[in-house]
């Protein structure tokens, strides 16, 4: 990240050995490589410094790679907690059952905000800084890359041989032949070139001495940039794109329809610069729910397909239209996106009172608790305050005995059976309190008993009638519908982090498989026969320079000339 | 006819697994056999070596590593070479686990392929045919590069890897052919999924690779300290701690993109999917952990301090936050990712 090309290899006629190591060593030679100004590397003194010193200290350090390295190591930490922890927007439910299970983990996990570790402060604090470090780091270089776009390839240093990868060799050809055939190869190999020692125009000596210098893979940096733009474009966009959208969802039942309004909803998180009336005024009704299983084999119990059949109205008054909505099919409607989450049963009762009066009738959303769909639900009669209604229990759609407990063994309906606690007193609706229609309050109702004193469970199959005793009512499992859970989403620009993301990928590609190198060819008379050689820097390590020294070397040299040289080096022949 | 295609399959996936194990053993036997063999420098760099032959090419080493090499270079130079008997014995099985391995590549490509058939979709829909899909991009990486660079000493630890996961698949793992859950109805399945099984396989050849250098460096460090002590066995004969750590780079280098592909593919499939890009499901919390990891991996071999050793185990970290994604999310793990059949 913190790469800073600034005292970059452009200078290597100053030392060659020591920058044609640090160029392999330090890639794309950063901020690790520069020296600090005497006395701020050593703790104790950096109180002595000057505020504005300090405040560049500390920016050098929050930008240099290792603060990067760390911070990344310290991201991959920080987010196993959330993996292992549930998490309140993944699964609120389950947040809820890790809480009552760990009564004495729970404040102190809380105070750490490990239910919610995405968006805690310190998880936050971590990207922040890993943002600034990168931001820190990718500007500067900008910069600096848009003055080395500009640039010539660099003079030769002085001792080639030197040079990571090497070959030299002696011809009987001029200098400028050689040259010649330098200068068609390196640039066919579409290498910048540069070549020095060149005779002044109206100069007809042969020249005794041609550097070629060439170089290739600018679009490394390029590349390198791009990705670590793209990433801060993907998450600024991310994060905008949530801020003038909304996100919602709601649970509707077989038969019923939603109108895109705020009431209609479970819950609903709207963006912050998102104005609720600005909700596109579209409707649905539910006419279906289509579900399948696996009724054989090993995968008994797997779903196979399901989709919920729309009739969609984009506005009051629009002709209607149908939709099939599935998995992996989403509704655009007004803006929006209508996604199906999840679907689940409604058992539909009929509550009657002592007198016999319906007091309340209808399907109410139970909640599956696993895969066989056995789920959990609560059904609410209100009437006079004392003498309320509430039913908590579960939805068998196959229901057996498993091990003396009832069970469901499949997740289709074959065998609807519900099984329910009565309770009578006060369900605590008009205390102002909002409530939860999945929760019953039972801290001011009492439960049915059976003669022994236990709180009866009344079981009922599909069409049964069970009286509640003491002149309560009665209570009539008519059979069961099907609910959606849908899932409505607006995030306008949602297409920024999709061309973010693009960007990312072919820009991680140039700076992985771009390999920037230079390469010189320097021939010279010397005592009556001319000396080629050909020397190649790779500023980035992983390449093979050696077999690109072999090959320009290889092209260059005239056919029938030296034989495997005295003059080459041979330190690594197996 | 699908019955048929599937049993061909079961019965190709227990060849394969055989087979490797045949080739682990012939490649145990090359390593035994060079027990007392010295050290030769190999190089992974066929194409550097052919071109330049007999001519020069400086040491490829930087600054950092030339001192390592460098009485490893001397010990070639002042070595008795092997008795060439010796030496044909341990490459002759080397090449007989080679040519094992190209078969059971051959008996697992046919398992997998004709699971797909069978299934009339693409094989990966469940633990069982992500691990035999996966192993099959672990088994033809490490055989496109036996081709490419030569990488045959990598044999033992590669066929060890593909019997063990095998053998859990078909042992542990096997279910039967399935439909698919209605969630995986999908082209994005065919895009998401290959791409991390192949990064997967790319990055399994590179942590390989990773733990040979650790050792292959390990030994040349202790070397420089016992420089009497004589340099036998097999991983003598193996290229050197920089050339392996080359090695291991190009492959990271080539699986991270892929991996990274692989994630944002995900990501868009889970906008259309489920209506947000990124929710912090726990296959993905440790999709992103094994991403900054690797990506910390790049930038540690450009960091000072970091190159070499303290790299290598960045890697294989960032392997073990992978596999645990694949072995531990799957197994204990909820979340929407939940397509394993266990």
């Amino acid at each position: 990240m913190a790469l800073r090309p600034s005292s970059d290899t452009r200078e290597l006629d100053r030392d060659e050995r020591d920058e044609a190591s640090s160029g392999l060593d330090r890639p794309e030679g950063h901020v690790d490589a520069r020296p600090y100004p005497a006395g701020s590397s050593s703790g104790g003194e950096v109180s002595a410094l000057r505020p504005r010193e300090f405040a560049r200290w500390l920016w050098r350090q929050l930008t240099s790679m290792r603060t990067a390295l760390i911070l990344l190591f310290l991201l991959a930490v920080a987010a196993i907690p959330g993996s292992l922890i549930p998490q309140e927007r993944v699964d609120p439910s389950a947040v809820f059952l890790w809480q009552q299970k760990h009564p004495k983990l729970t404040p102190s996990f809380e105070r750490f905000g490990m239910f919610s570790v995405f968006s805690s402060v310190w998880f936050s604090a971590i990207y922040l800084l890993l943002m600034l470090s990168l931001l820190g780091c990718i500007i500067p270089r900008l910069r600096v890359y848009a003055r080395a776009v500009k640039q010539r390839p660099p003079r030769a240093p002085r001792h080639l041989s030197r040079l990571p990868a090497y070959d030299t060799w002696a011809t009987d050809e001029s200098v400028p032949v050689v040259a010649d055939r330098a200068r068609h190869l390196l640039s066919a190999q579409r290498r910048r070139l540069e070549v020095f020692g060149a005779a002044e125009p109206g100069d007809e000596r042969e020249p005794r001495e041609l550097v070629l210098s060439a170089e290739k893979g600018y679009l490394r940096e390029a590349g390198n940039l791009l990705f670590h733009v793209a990433v801060v474009v993907v998450l600024v966009g991310v994060a905008a794109t949530g801020l003038f959208g909304f996100k919602g969802s709601a649970a509707v039942i077989a038969g019923q329809g939603f109108s895109n309004t705020l009431i209609q909803y479970d819950d609903f998180t709207p963006g912050t610069r998102f104005d609720v009336s600005d909700l596109a005024p579209f409707s649905f009704t539910v006419d279906d729910f289509d579900v399948r299983w696996e009724r054989e084999g090993a995968g008994r119990g797997t779903p196979v397909n399901f989709a919920a059949h729309l009739t969609v109205t984009d506005e009051p008054g629009a002709t209607s239209y149908d939709y099939n909505l599935r998995v992996n099919h989403p509704l655009e409607v007004g803006g929006a996106s209508v996604y199906l989450v999840g679907h689940g049963y409604a058992p539909r009762v009929t509550v009657r009172d002592g007198e016999g009066k319906v007091a309340f009738s209808g399907p109410a959303v139970f909640l599956p608790q696993d895969a066989s769909f056995v789920s959990f639900g609560v059904i609410k009669v209100p009437g006079d305050t004392s003498t309320q209604l509430g039913f908590e229990g579960y939805f068998f759609p196959t229901a057996a005995l498993c091990k003396g407990q009832p069970c469901s063994t499949f997740p289709d309906a074959d065998n609807p059976v519900l099984s329910l606690i009565a309770y009578q007193g006060d369900l605590g609706l008009d205390d102002g309190q909002p409530q939860s229609v999945y929760v019953l309050d039972k801290s001011r109702m009492q439960p049915f008993k059976t003669p022994g004193g236990n709180p009866r469970a009344l079981l009922l199959a599909e069409g049964e009638t069970v009286k509640l005793g003491h002149g309560a009512g009665s209570i009539t499992f008519d059979g069961y519908d099907r609910w959606v859970k849908l899932q409505i989403n607006k995030a306008p620009g949602k297409v920024v982090p999709l061309v973010g993301v693009l960007a990312a990928i072919v820009g991680l590609l140039g700076s992985l498989f771009v390999r920037p190198r230079r390469t010189w060819v320097r021939i010279r008379r010397d005592t009556g026969r001319t000396v080629v050689e050909v020397a190649a820097l790779d500023r980035v390590s992983g390449g093979d320079p050696a077999a690109h020294v072999a090959e320009v070397g290889e092209a260059l040299r005239p056919a029938m000339t030296a034989g495997p040289g005295e003059h080459t080096r041979q330190e690594e022949s197996p | 006819m699908t019955e048929t295609l599937a049993q061909l399959s079961n019965n190709a996936m227990y060849s394969a697994t055989v087979v490797y194990a045949l080739a682990m053993l012939s490649h145990m036997a090359e390593w035994a056999m060079a027990r007392t063999l010295p050290a030769v420098v190999t190089t992974s760099r066929s194409r550097a070596a052919l071109v330049s032959a007999g001519r020069t090419t400086a040491p490829p080493e930087n600054g950092r590593n030339a001192g390592v090499n460098e009485p490893n270079r001397r010990t070639v130079v002042g070595s008795v070479a092997a008795a060439p008997a010796e030496v044909e014995r341990s490459d002759r099985f080397g090449r007989i686990g080679l040519s094992l391995t190209v078969l059971a590549l051959l008996l697992h490509a046919v398992g997998v392929v004709t699971r797909g058939i069978a299934a009339e979709r693409v094989p990966w829909g469940s633990m069982y045919e992500f691990s035999i899909t996966s192993t099959l991009a672990v088994s033809s990486a490490y055989l496109f590069l036996v081709r490419r660079y030569k990488i045959r000493w990598l044999g033992l630890l590669v066929t060890g890897f593909l019997v063990m996961v095998l053998g859990l698949a078909v042992i542990v793992l096997y279910r039967p052919v399935g439909p698919l859950v209605p969630a995986l109805h999908s082209y994005w399945l065919a895009i998401h999924v290959s791409a991390a099984a192949i990064a997967g396989g790319a990055l399994t050849v590179g942590a390989l690779a990773s733990v040979l250098y650790l050792v292959r460096s390990a030994m040349e460090t202790r070397a420089l300290a016992t420089p009497d002590k004589p340099r036998t066995g097999f991983l003598w004969r193996t290229p050197t701690a920089a050339d392996i750590d080359r090695l291991s780079y190009r492959v990271h280098a080539f699986a991270f993109p892929l991996w990274t592909f692989a994630v944002l593919a995900g990501a868009i499939w889970a906008e259309y999917a489920w209506g947000r890009y990124w929710g912090w499901d726990p296959k993905e919390v440790w999709a992103f952990i094994t991403w900054v990891v690797y990506a910390a991996y790049l930038h540690a071999r450009a960091t000072a301090g970091w190159q070499g050793r303290a790299a290598a185990y960045v890697a294989l970290f960032g392997y073990a936050t992978f596999i645990f994604n694949f072995v531990g999310i799957n197994l204990f793990g909820s979340g929407l990712h939940a397509y394993s059949g266990m």
